[in-house]
């Protein structure tokens, strides 16, 4: 009689980086598909292009290192930092900073670190807030979601956009861009309009911006999609979104007429990417449950104070890094009692 | 009282084997905060330069007199004063430099780098071994600070020298080198982040530069089996 005995664990999953690498890239489709959808070529051609560079950026850094390039490129996370990078930056922004803030995250912030898994912040975010620090007025101009936009763009007027930096013939520059809602909400703010009076802009869908709501519904799909596959927990999207969520209630609650609703808060801007697909990132979050909790409550928290009282537009990419350097210290308070340890020698 | 060391071997540590920013790491407030040109570095690591020549000199000449439980509010007595003179001389002859470089000025005394070489090496030299040790570890600083500036200031917004005039009156302005006006810098290199990134970098590139000069070294003794100089083959 053979019996072939299988040792543990008994997992039914194979459990390989790059499996969940690829995951983590097929729950982005919808979201990616909406946003293009919405602004155009631009999405794809900057996702193509930050791609491109981070695979040739992580093969030579590694060959300068003396180390194997197939390895680390296979486990397809250059392509997660890529895609995550493509769709913060506005799908207008020129090709040379693309290709800067793709290098800045994987030369520096990730390989100079040691590569995957040693990486202290989320290169991604790191590569997005340094083109946002040195080029703001290029990090900020968007363009109109397709439903407001007077002169759509099609392939060939976005590639030149991004590669030769001309609009298409004939417009204005401001004629293509416009301020994200997250933006216009806050320069309306500045000048003292009411949320009632700012509302009436055509800008403004049911509760966020128009488009960028069904950008933020994607999204979400997406990221219920890595909770099912249990690539992610839901303990930092839960917290995260709960910290930005009372936050932004608690204030809205008091003074309605000058702090936007929650569920602007939750619809505009990056909040739930961030809540499912940044804060996550297992290598630069907590890895405690509990630490998990405070660590993204504390970026929920931070993104609605950097976004009511900082000074640049959304706050996702600043909370994730601020988080990022705290993350080890909250991991070594969270740490759990061993059972059969007492919690004074523990 | 230690040995004299041959003044080539003072220069040699002062401007790169024990340089005092690249591997000392010593006197980086200054470092990170002024230099955002390459004149403002060039300036501050003059002012830096100057304290400390005068200050090791004196420190070194009073050496003998001064007792080791009150040492220290000694020397920062002494370079409190040198800092003020050179301050006020600045205030004088380079106002405009004076206003860029502000706080950082009478800053200067709590520079560790100065301290630190009064502690480690003026109190324990003759009067020219402390002179040229100042000298040397001034130029080494001036040297960083002043490359750092540069290097921060090509990155950030595309120009050498920038104001170079402030410093060396208007014949300088030749030396303002600009990279082109259509060159769009990266902010963040002029920005305190900066300053972290490329300083970085500069010792990264420094380590680099020995491991080199190391290796090539040990292969030639192993072609010739020369004797490998101890220095080289211990760094």
């Amino acid at each position: 009689m053979s019996a072939t005995i299988i040792s543990s664990p008994h997992g039914a999953r194979a459990n390989r980086v790059d499996l969940i690498m690829l995951q983590v890239l097929l729950a982005l489709v919808p979201g990616v598909a909406a946003m293009t959808w919405l602004f155009g070529w631009g999405v794809l051609i900057n996702v193509a292009l930050a791609s491109l560079v981070a695979v040739a950026a992580e093969a030579a850094v590694l060959k300068l290192r003396g180390r194997a390039a197939g390895p680390a490129i296979r486990d397809l996370s250059a392509f997660v930092t890529a895609v995550l990078f493509a769709i913060a930056v506005p799908p207008t922004l020129p090709w040379w900073l693309t290709v800067l803030g793709v290098l800045f995250a994987i030369v520096i912030v990730k390989q100079l670190y040691g590569g995957l898994g040693y990486n202290p912040f989320n290169p991604a975010m790191a590569g997005y807030v340094f083109l946002l620090i040195s080029y703001p007025v290029a990090m900020t101009s968007w363009l109109p979601p397709q439903m407001l936009a007077e002169h759509a763009l099609g392939l060939v007027d976005s590639a030149r956009l991004i590669f030769v930096g001309a609009p298409p013939v004939g417009l204005p520059w401001d004629a293509v861009t416009m301020a994200t809602p997250l933006d216009a909400m806050r320069q309306a703010l500045d000048e003292g309009q009411t949320i009632a009076e700012i509302r009436q802009s055509p800008l403004w869908g049911e509760v966020g911006g128009r488009g960028w709501e069904w950008v933020a519904f994607w999204f979400f799909v997406g990221g219920l999609a890595l909770l099912w596959r249990r690539i992610i927990t839901w303990h930092i999207p839960v917290a995260m979104l709960a910290g930005l969520l009372v936050m932004a209630g608690l204030f809205w609650w008091v003074d309605p007429q000058t702090h936007p609703s929650p569920a602007f808060h939750l619809l505009s801007g990056g909040a739930v990417l961030g809540a499912f697909f940044i804060a996550t990132d297992p290598v630069t979050a907590c890895t405690t449950r509990r630490g998990q909790l405070i660590f993204g409550a504390a970026i929920g928290a931070l993104v609605f104070v950097i976004r009511t009282w900082g000074g640049y537009p959304d706050a996702i990419a600043f909370a994730v890094l601020l988080m990022n350097i705290a993350a080890p210290t909250i991991e070594q308070l969270t740490q759990p009692r061993v059972f059969g340890h007492g919690r004074s020698n523990g | 009282m230690s040995a004299p060391k041959p003044y080539r071997q003072l220069f040699r540590d002062g401007l790169w084997a024990n340089n005092q920013a690249l591997v000392a790491l010593l006197g980086l407030c200054p470092l990170l905060a002024v230099t955002t040109t390459a004149t403002n570095g060039l300036g501050m690591g003059l002012a830096t330069m100057a304290v400390l020549v005068l200050s090791n000199a004196t420190i070194s000449l009073i050496r003998n007199l001064v007792r080791p439980e009150v040492r220290l509010p000694v020397f920062v007595l002494v370079i409190a004063s040198f800092v003020t003179i050179v301050e006020l001389t600045m205030k004088a002859y380079f106002f405009e430099l004076y206003n860029v470089l502000g706080l950082f000025i009478p800053l200067i005394v709590t520079n560790c780098l100065i301290i630190g070489r009064a502690e480690a090496f003026a109190s324990k030299h003759r009067l020219d071994q402390a002179v040229v040790d100042g000298l040397a570890m001034g130029v080494g600083f001036m040297l960083v600070l002043t490359f750092l500036g540069g290097l921060r200031e090509l990155a950030g917004q595309g120009t050498l020298f920038y104001q170079a005039d402030l410093m060396f009156g208007e014949a300088a302005r030749a030396l303002s080198l600009s990279v082109g006006p259509d060159f769009q810098g990266a902010l963040i290199a002029i920005l305190p982040p900066g300053a972290f990134i490329f300083l970085g970098l500069l010792i990264a590139l420094k380590n680099l530069l020995d491991k080199r000069a190391k290796r090539r070294q040990l292969e030639r003794a192993a072609k010739t089996s020369a004797p490998v100089d101890p220095a080289v083959a211990a760094g």
